[in-house]
């Protein structure tokens, strides 16, 4: 089963709603709530990296039977250093984004804490792609 | 210990979220940094924050937590209200300080779960 969410690039109103739609719809499916709380942090601090940084995006989330498998894509600036980026406390968010509670250098280990795989590529001056692999273990 | 047993023994406002004041509260948890509270909070904590902004909201459902309380008499913004309305969320207010209100919040949870 695949689903797909948009994300609106810079719009903080907005923040939240793809990775609450995956939460009701993880809910629906009957998704264990320990593995639906770990992928929400990644979902979320994914969504909100993509609102603070990039112009626009998606949340793609496939449900297999043994996985979920998350690719949050975004057309944006890319992230010319991802090694620096994963460290804790590095951050480029702005000053506005930061007062809001934001961009502290979490985001980013809070989804290698949360996933049980991911893997991040990025092209500079075009976009990012996460991609969250949640097992589904019995 | 209930959400309305804190709002009352604290003498909290409501803004919003009346119809969930029967919720459980099993901790708490204080951080201004939205990714933090992500990354650390759980669910049926009480969260203390200054933010007033609408991303609070977003983060209190998505971590199912028990009640948020704005400290030092801030007010939630419009938007941050509408969205703890819809989804029924309580959202209390304070005219303590952060290190008042925790102190008294934490006394009394421990007291109720460890007697």
């Amino acid at each position: 089963m695949k689903f797909k969410y948009e994300i609106e690039g810079g719009n903080f109103s907005k923040a939240g709603n793809a990775s609450s739609a995956v939460k009701k719809m993880l809910k629906q499916l009957n998704v264990p709530p320990p593995i639906i709380k770990r992928l929400v942090v990644a979902l979320y601090e994914g969504e909100v990296n993509v609102v603070a940084h990039a112009w626009n995006g998606c949340i793609q989330v496939d449900i297999e039977p043994h996985r979920i498998f998350v690719i949050i894509e975004d057309e944006g600036p890319g992230i010319p250093d991802i090694d620096q980026a994963m460290q804790e406390g590095y951050s480029t968010a702005s000053q506005a984004v930061r007062e809001m509670g934001f961009g502290a250098g979490m985001g980013l280990p809070n989804m290698k804490k949360n996933a049980d795989e991911l893997n991040i590529t990025s092209e500079v001056g075009k976009g990012t792609k996460v991609e969250i692999t949640t097992l589904l273990n019995e | 210990m209930k959400v309305k047993n804190i709002v009352k023994e604290l003498g909290l406002s409501v803004f919003c979220g009346d119809e969930s004041l029967d919720r459980e509260v099993t901790g708490g948890y204080v951080s201004d940094l939205l990714s933090d509270v992500m990354g650390n909070a759980s669910e049926g904590d009480v969260w203390v924050t200054l933010q007033t902004h609408k991303n609070v909201m977003a983060v209190a459902s998505l971590k199912e937590v028990a009640a948020v309380i704005l400290v030092k008499g801030h007010k939630p913004d419009e938007d941050t209200l509408a969205q703890g309305i819809e989804e029924e969320i309580p959202l209390l207010g304070t005219e303590m300080e952060t290190f008042e209100l925790t102190g008294k919040l934490y006394e009394l949870i421990q007291n109720q779960n460890g007697g």
